[in-house]
């Protein structure tokens, strides 16, 4: 029933077109030709003249290719038995599992409802004192890790998702390096994790309209798994990658580029597919964690701007570690205040503090005379970065607070905090000086 | 009534090409096609027998040869009772009611009306058969909420109309008649409580447009004093991501004396929506101590919800904001944020293949932000009221960067600039509206003179900050350093503001003008120190003491005995030479 074509007009980039009648926007298409099949997306209609964006690429495609148009729009499998599986951009299995084919979900659906949307209310904990105790991670908070290439970003992803209190773990890798897809799988496997995760994984070997595919997939998934009640976690590495592959395709399909190159839809794009973050009244509910690369460290770049727009807060990961100015939670201030008394309190004198230490160290770099107050910084911003910010560090949020008060009272004395009496009275550790100072790493 | 029809003959992102015989009008909404749905469309350009119309809805699985049914009216809102307290999408769709037909999705192709078709009202009438009226004139109203809704004639009369006949006061429905009026040719037309109007076209029933002189009081110190807003005038807020706009707008909403708030949420965060959505119902008005919703209405067009009805929801809300100012009401419009709606505009700019101004925006991307501006605006209606809508839209600059053309186009037709600045905003001075870039061409709420002083005060501050950096302090004469720490004290009790204090997160008029003349005369006042430690110790002590006074309710004893304090913490070291 489906009518097939034989004859392609034009071959740019990864975009064919061809004369066919009777086609549907965003209609799939099947096309063979020497090199083997691919499918193929409807991209634009003009009169009998359909523009297809070909998956695999359409390097080897000749002008009598077979075209067969599907009659649907892009789907994807939906069921439990996705769980321990691994795929490609393009939902086929990268692992040796059977192709799954029923159950057929649309990808890119609809947006919720802004009406039946909930203010977020519970705490996502992940054993990182940089986030329980700074910025809280907060269930249906979409947020990015700003980080230059080469930093640790793939490894801090994998950490909170292994620790994070969720049920379903969801990977989307675009344009991911094969060494990090495999990272990423051993990591899983190892901890026992694999079993509730799917991973679609996009390399960087990939054709790249694959790449595009890949949010739309695993937000379609986290979707279904959210309806059925379960709190799915979305780690999305690296959205940059995401949108240089749009910017390739625009710029194939000849649109007029607004900033750097990238099409005037950067904005809705993206946030299309992080607004997917939501908690469903009744039902479970979706956190998007992503990666961000800045090219040149610069947050102005189109890629990091539009999405510090979009997301609540963000993270930047920088020498390894998470930097405490800079990074935010837009959502930390529904959570924190019912965690421990002692959160908020910890968390804006240690920031303080923090702040005093840098400038305590720019100015013994410059050769400043360091007061004996300057001396008690260095050695509380020594003591910090070595237990608090460092990505090794692995302990719950109360055990984080009580580990700053056993900092703060081996560095000060209570009234230099500035904390309230009352605090200080419940949980000044008291005789800090006859207990071991904290524990080694 | 005579309706084109089309067919599809090109599908691009939310555009459509549709090839039409008939009559066809620039910005005619139509239909198109699909299967059992209608997806809503606009038409955006014409060539020949061919329309280009940009869609509402998502478009997958649109097909060549689909039929698309032109209507032959233009975008349209409905007007009337019911309308505050609501929340719409940016088509006008009421969300909740949504919520309730489709479940957590916004399913394509579904449109209620607007205004519950089963709501009733108690109509009394103000005039009878044989008074003459224009359009705009009141024909009778109706109680909703706290206000008198007036029922008016509908705007696009033209000429003399006399009441033929006029329903006498009972309960009615929506779409009931309750009033015909007859024109001087002898055409008859009939009135419901519902009028419609396209939303691209300002309604202009009102004899004179004023002058905005008289400051809208939005407590929040640094707006009202130095950055003031004036009735009916418009402003802007541009600022880098996490800079605080929303929740200066949040607070706005909140806290400005107005009659009606349109809140236009548009191409932001949902989450935002949500608090709004969630928390207003809770909150009271501090002028009617009903709930805050009662007054408001929220368009609310999230980032992720289309973008052609991204950039009708902008028109939506100020057709809604002069439908109540045509009531004689002071509306004020929050539009968040007005990039998204420019961000919009450039996509279907680009869709339609237009030569790109810069940064790929529509070289008519000024007069349109202009346009939309000066449908703000203080007016006298017919019968002597005034009428005032104030707008208030956020910007988001590409990098915090304001040299770019959406935050341009806004700095040429707007009557004051709160820029937001990240230097601020990382130093955690809220709000972070930036006191030496940020202006206004409104009058303040205090003393003009003293603000003058204040301002000169805050350029010296920094000029003497800056000489710091490079001299150090000992390089600093102490009057220097005086005057120095005298701008940080200003800064640190007056600009500042703590959003979180139940008393300082809002400072009425009075309450402003009485300390801005109290922290006024510290300023002013000769200080003798013995060295800059004692200096700066003295204004540590007494930024706190004015911090905690900031906090105490007015009109208290203790409010008085605070001031008290402060004043004689200063007359300690006043310099009476």
């Amino acid at each position: 029933m489906h009518k097939v074509y034989h004859r392609i007009d034009t071959i740019a980039g990864n975009v064919v077109t061809l004369k066919a009648p009777s086609v549907s926007y965003r209609e799939l298409a099947e096309i063979t030709s020497r090199r083997g099949t691919s499918l193929a997306q409807v991209i634009r209609l003009q009169g009998d003249t359909v523009a297809l964006q070909v998956f695999a690429g359409a390097r080897g495609v000749a002008t009598d290719a077979r075209v067969r148009f599907l009659g649907d729009p892009m789907r994807v499998p939906f069921s439990d038995a996705l769980l321990g599986r691994i795929f490609t951009g393009s939902a086929e299995p990268r692992d040796r599992g059977p192709a799954l084919k029923d159950n057929l979900i649309p990808i890119g659906g609809p947006s919720v409802n802004p009406a039946k949307r909930i203010i977020p209310r519970k705490m996502v904990r992940t054993g990182i004192p940089m986030i329980d105790i700074f910025n809280s991670l907060v269930e249906s908070q979409k947020l990015p890790i700003f980080a230059r290439a080469g930093e640790p970003y793939n490894q801090l992803l994998a950490r909170i998702a292994l620790q994070a209190e969720v049920d379903i773990i969801l990977l989307g890798g675009m344009g991911l390096k094969y060494d990090d897809y495999l990272f990423f799988r051993d990591t899983l496997e190892e901890n026992g994790a694999l079993s509730r995760s799917v991973l679609f994984i996009h390399t960087a070997a990939d054709p790249v309209v694959e790449c595009l595919l890949v949010p739309d997939i695993t937000l379609a998934v986290a979707e279904q798994f959210a309806l059925q009640g379960k709190r799915v976690l979305v780690l999305l590495t690296d959205m940059t990658n995401f949108a240089d592959s749009m910017k390739e395709i625009a710029i194939t399909m000849e649109q007029v580029p607004s900033n750097r190159g990238y099409p005037g839809d950067l904005y809705s794009q993206l946030a299309s597919r992080y607004e997917k973050a939501v908690d469903f009244e009744g039902a479970g509910s979706i956190t998007i964690l992503a990666v961000t690369t800045m090219p040149g460290d610069d947050v102005t770049h189109p890629v990091p701007d539009n999405t510090g727009y979009i997301t609540e807060g963000q993270f930047y990961l920088r020498n390894g570690r998470i930097e405490p100015f800079g990074s935010l939670s837009r959502l930390k201030q529904q959570v924190n205040g019912r965690t421990r008394e002692d959160h908020r309190t910890i968390m804006n004198t240690l920031i303080q503090l923090f702040a005093a230490y840098r400038e305590t160290l720019e100015k013994q770099s410059m050769g400043f005379r360091m007061s004996a107050w300057d001396q008690k910084l260095l050695q509380y911003g020594v003591r910090f970065e070595r237990e608090m910010m460092d990505l090794s560090v692995n302990i719950p949020l109360e055990g984080a607070l009580d580990r700053a008060w056993r900092i703060l009272a081996d560095c000060f004395d209570p009234v230099e905090t500035g904390i309230s009496s009352q605090l200080i009275e419940k949980f000044w550790p008291k005789a800090s000086a006859l207990e071991p100072a904290s524990p080694a790493l | 009534m005579n309706t084109t029809k089309g067919t599809i003959t090109g599908v691009n992102g939310n555009m459509i090409s549709v090839a039409f015989d008939g009559a066809v009008g620039q910005n005619e909404v139509a239909y198109a096609h699909l299967g059992e749905m209608r997806l809503m469309a606009e038409v955006v350009r014409i060539r020949g027998t061919q329309a280009d119309l940009q869609v509402f809805e998502d478009t997958t699985q649109l097909a060549i040869g689909n039929t698309v049914d032109f209507t032959g009216e233009m975008l349209s809102v409905e007007l009337g009772p019911g309308l505050l307290t609501q929340v719409f999408d940016g088509l006008q769709n009421p969300l909740p009611r949504l919520a309730e037909k489709c479940g957590f999705f916004l399913q394509r192709g579904t449109y209620l009306p607007a205004l519950p078709r089963d709501s009733r009202w108690a109509f009394s009438p103000v005039v009878k058969a044989g008074d003459t009226v224009f359009a705009g004139d009141t024909l009778g109203t109706v109680p909703e909420g706290i206000f008198q809704h007036r029922i008016m004639a509908p705007f696009n009369l033209s000429g003399k109309q006399t009441v033929t006949e006029i329903l006498p006061a009972g309960t009615c429905e929506l779409t009931q008649v309750v009033a015909r009026l007859q024109s001087e040719s002898g055409e008859s037309r009939e009135v419901t409580l519902i009028q419609r109007w396209p939303v691209k076209i300002p309604i202009r029933c009102y004899t004179e447009r004023l002058r905005p002189v008289d400051p809208l009081v939005t407590r929040i110190r640094i707006v009202d004093t130095f950055f003031p807003v004036a009735r009916g005038g418009c402003y802007c807020i541009p600022g880098p991501f996490g800079a605080g706009k929303t929740v200066l707008q949040q607070l706005t909403s909140r806290y400005a004396d107005v009659d009606v708030v349109v809140i236009a949420a548009c191409g932001e965060r949902a989450g935002e929506v949500v608090e709004t959505l969630r928390e207003f119902p809770e909150l009271s008005d501090p002028r009617t101590g009903k709930s805050l919703m009662d007054r408001t209405i929220i368009i609310c067009n999230t980032s992720s919800m289309p973008v052609a009805a991204r950039e009708a929801s902008v028109y939506t809300s100020v057709t809604l904001a002069e439908y109540y100012r045509q009531m004689g009401l002071n509306v004020l419009l929050l539009a968040d944020s007005t990039s998204r709606w420019a961000q919009a505009l450039r996509e279907m700019s680009g869709r339609l293949e237009e030569i790109p101004g810069e940064e790929a925006f529509p070289a008519y991307l000024e007069s349109v932000i202009a346009s939309f501006y000066e449908r703000g605006g203080i007016v006298t209606l017919r019968d002597g009221r005034s009428g005032s809508i104030t707008i208030g839209g956020t910007v988001s600059p590409a990098g915090g960067n304001f040299d770019e053309p959406v935050t341009q186009s806004t700095l040429k037709v707007v009557g004051a600039f709160h820029g937001l600045s990240r230097a601020r905003s990382d130093a955690r001075r809220y709000p972070a509206i930036d006191p030496l870039d940020s202006w206004s061409k409104y009058p303040s709420v205090v003393d003009e003179g003293r603000v003058a002083r204040a301002r000169a005060l805050l350029h010296r501050g920094n000029e003497i900050n800056q000489m710091m950096k490079v001299v150090g302090e000992e390089g600093t004469s102490l009057a220097d350093f005086t005057l120095y720490l005298k701008s940080e004290y200003l800064d640190a009790v007056y600009l500042q503001q703590d959003a979180y204090d139940p008393v300082d997160c809002a400072t009425d008029g009075p309450r402003q003008q009485h300390v801005f003349a109290t922290i006024g005369a510290f300023i002013d006042a000769a200080l003798r120190f013995e060295d800059k430690d004692a200096a700066r110790r003295f204004f540590q002590r007494l930024t706190q003491a004015t911090r905690d006074w900031n906090r105490i309710p007015p009109n208290t004893p203790a409010f008085t005995e605070h001031e008290k304090r402060l004043q004689d913490m200063l007359a300690e070291v006043t310099d009476h030479a």
